[in-house]
């Protein structure tokens, strides 16, 4: 049983920036804004997070520094597609291509640098009780945040009136509209809260996971989030869910090779992408359950009549 | 304060200068770039985009470079026009590589003349085939093809990376991740004595003239000109989604794959875990500086692929990162879409009351 406790919290620092990004995109999508640019905004956060941390010695600073990156990124996003009606895709798919560069051109001083992981929690005593004591009480703060924010996403959604007018500017922009909310500065903020989250996804990578920077270190997480949005018919809960599953599947190549499984590694880290489409193909094939709970303008340019 | 109002018409000019506007508005930010890096930010622009080409050499190379951006993007266009957004056509190039790749494997010592078109029959194939499935989950199971598309690109890459780490490995090589070298009869012969331009390249011209062929003359064209810019339209008079989506997805497939095919059996000459440096990614920002016609295509292509030999000479003199390429790609799209608007719209200064209402 000792492999267990290793175990869980590999799962643990696996899933947490797949739940951080996904958190953020459900909210930014629950306002009928697609943005596709999560994997592009995750690698600005984690280059930003690593750089600042790198150069003051603060941690701290460092995750600021990646959320800020994270909603300027988004921010370009939110330009081009809220104001200027550019195609959601298109530019989502633009802003990972420039995240993927600008991220490498600004790392490529930083390869190689090592830094301090952010620290663990430690309570002295419980920290130390065998199995809950490291799992519950022995993380790092971002883990706990991932989760503080998924609930408050879930509270904001259901309970807040702000999260009702956010839904309805995602279900019928026209209708919202007329009731005088603003459709664009609540979708701006919406897109804000979805590259702070992204960056933030990004910097635990960088600064926790693998403390390092490595080009295109994300390899595809940003992807996988967005997937976890539609696999969680956009409900906070099930994304929990969704994202400590994922980060089981992820782990698993890791633990394979110990347990005398000799699949070659590259089948195993296969896994994760093969897992994203087989859930997605579960998920969407019940048409009804996503027209239901699917934003209903997702993805549509608004323009006030005039 | 500044408003944009809708134009009755696109304006035809603005579809002609928009990409224009975008190319020199990424000029000046990567000259601001460069300054910030303490360079010179007109040589910097010199070297990256007049120098490669200053010499016949040079503008082989270019040809080389444009030849698999210019193939796929045709493809990928007739999609994005239709609504369809394939983005895994890196993982349909791998495939097509892989599939046609491993004919030249198997037939290792094989001198026919009939090898070659094998290799592309099998390429293109191999392309279409990872490009069905997403199609099938799309139509069938109504997946989003972004995702899956993309997803099946990572697969494609760890399975091309396997292949050649493993069962093609080159058994007389030293180990190295690298499968043979192809057969002479399973290279592209060159088409221009002293260059590396191929076979291929000759066939991205041909792919561009039936590209446009197939969207001006024939009704599959025109259905797809009709979705994409009104898809209530198009149900009404009854063409089926789920046609342009397997039509789009499998020709976009094939010429991915071929443009796989053309890069292991051109320039690089073997299998390699790296056989392209995004290609696929990159061909979608070439059919949008093409405003998704095989025309403009043919010139999107030319113009990214010198922002590739620019990269690799900025990174040779200058010292600059060759991820430059990519924040330069990324820019220019950014700014393709921005002055997107202007066909769309006027941009009007002052505000509404100051104009007068008009309903």
């Amino acid at each position: 049983m000792e492999w267990l406790v290793p175990f869980i919290l590999t799962v643990i620092t696996a899933s947490t920036p797949l739940l951080l990004a996904a958190s953020g995109e459900l909210v930014t999508e629950k306002s009928g804004v697609l943005n596709l640019g999560v994997e592009g905004m995750m690698l600005v956060g984690a280059i930003a997070g690593f750089a600042v941390t790198a150069s003051s010695g603060s941690a701290i600073l460092g995750i600021l520094a990646a959320v800020v990156a994270g909603v300027l990124m988004s921010l370009i996003f939110a330009f081009l597609t809220l104001s200027l009606m550019a195609n959601q895709v298109a530019t989502g798919l633009a802003l990972t291509i420039f995240g993927i560069g600008f991220s490498a051109l600004v790392g490529s001083k930083f390869v190689g640098f090592a830094i301090d992981p952010l620290p663990a929690l430690s309570i002295p005593g419980i920290s130390a009780i065998p199995v809950i004591g490291p799992i519950l009480f022995g993380q790092d703060f971002l883990v706990y945040l991932s989760i503080a924010v998924v609930i408050g996403v879930g509270w904001f959604l259901a309970k807040s009136r702000a999260g009702l007018v956010l839904k309805a500017v995602g279900d019928s922009h026209h209708s919202a509209h007329a009731i005088g909310y603003s459709v664009i500065k609540i979708r701006y903020l919406a897109t804000m809260f979805g590259g702070a989250m992204a960056g933030l996804g990004g910097a635990y990578l960088s600064l926790s996971y693998t403390p390092m920077w490595a080009e295109n270190m994300t390899a595809g997480r940003g992807w996988i989030a967005l997937a976890l949005v539609v696999f969680a018919t956009w409900r906070p809960g099930r994304l929990l869910a969704g994202a400590y599953m994922f980060g089981l599947i992820s782990v698993m190549q890791l633990h394979a090779q110990g347990a005398g499984i000799h699949v070659p590694s590259q089948f195993m880290s296969m896994l994760p992408y093969l897992a994203t489409v087989i859930v997605l193909v579960i998920i969407s094939s019940d048409r009804a359950k996503i027209r239901l709970n699917a934003p209903a303008c997702i993805g549509q340019a608004f323009r006030p009549a005039q | 304060m500044v408003r944009l109002e809708p134009r009755r018409q696109h304006s035809q000019a603005m579809v002609y200068l928009s990409p224009v506007l975008a190319i020199f508005m990424t000029l000046v930010v990567g000259g601001i770039i460069f300054a910030f890096m303490g360079k010179n930010p007109f040589d910097a622009l010199y070297t990256f985009f007049i120098l490669p080409i200053n010499n016949s050499y040079g503008i082989s190379e270019l040809f080389v470079k444009a030849t698999p951006l210019v193939i796929i993007a045709v493809g990928l266009a007739m999609g994005f026009r239709a609504n369809v957004w394939n983005i895994g056509a890196e993982g349909q190039l791998t495939m097509g590589a892989i599939f046609g790749g491993g004919l030249a494997l198997y037939f290792h010592d094989s001198e026919s003349a009939l090898l070659l078109p094998a290799m592309f029959v099998l390429g293109a194939i191999g392309g279409a085939f990872w490009a069905s499935i997403p199609a099938l989950l799309r139509t069938k199971f109504n997946a989003n093809e972004i995702l899956t598309s993309l997803m099946l690109t990572y697969v494609a890459t760890l399975f091309l990376s396997f292949l050649v780490h493993g069962p093609w490995r080159n058994p007389e090589g030293f180990n190295f991740p690298e499968s043979r070298p192809f057969p002479d009869a399973g290279l592209l012969p060159i088409i221009y004595d002293g260059t590396r331009v191929h076979l291929g390249t000759a066939i991205a011209v041909f792919v561009v003239i039936a590209g446009w062929l197939l969207l001006s003359k024939s009704v599959i064209g025109f259905q797809l000109r009709v979705v994409g810019k009104a898809p209530q339209a198009a149900r009404h008079v009854g063409f089926r989604q789920k046609r342009m989506v397997w039509f789009t997805l499998l020709l976009g497939g094939a010429l991915a794959g071929l443009a796989g095919l053309f890069e292991v059996s051109g320039p690089i000459g073997q299998l390699q875990p790296q056989i392209s440096p995004g290609y696929g990614f990159t061909a979608i920002i070439v059919a949008f500086l093409g405003r998704l016609h095989p025309v403009g295509i043919l010139f999107g292509g030319l113009i990214m692929a010198l922002t590739y030999l620019g990269g690799e000479l900025a990174q040779i003199t200058l010292g600059l990162p060759n991820a430059v390429t990519g924040l330069f790609q990324g820019i220019l799209l950014f700014f393709l879409l921005a002055c997107d608007v202007l066909t769309k719209y006027r941009i009007r200064f002052g505000s509404i009351a100051a104009k007068g209402r008009t309903a």
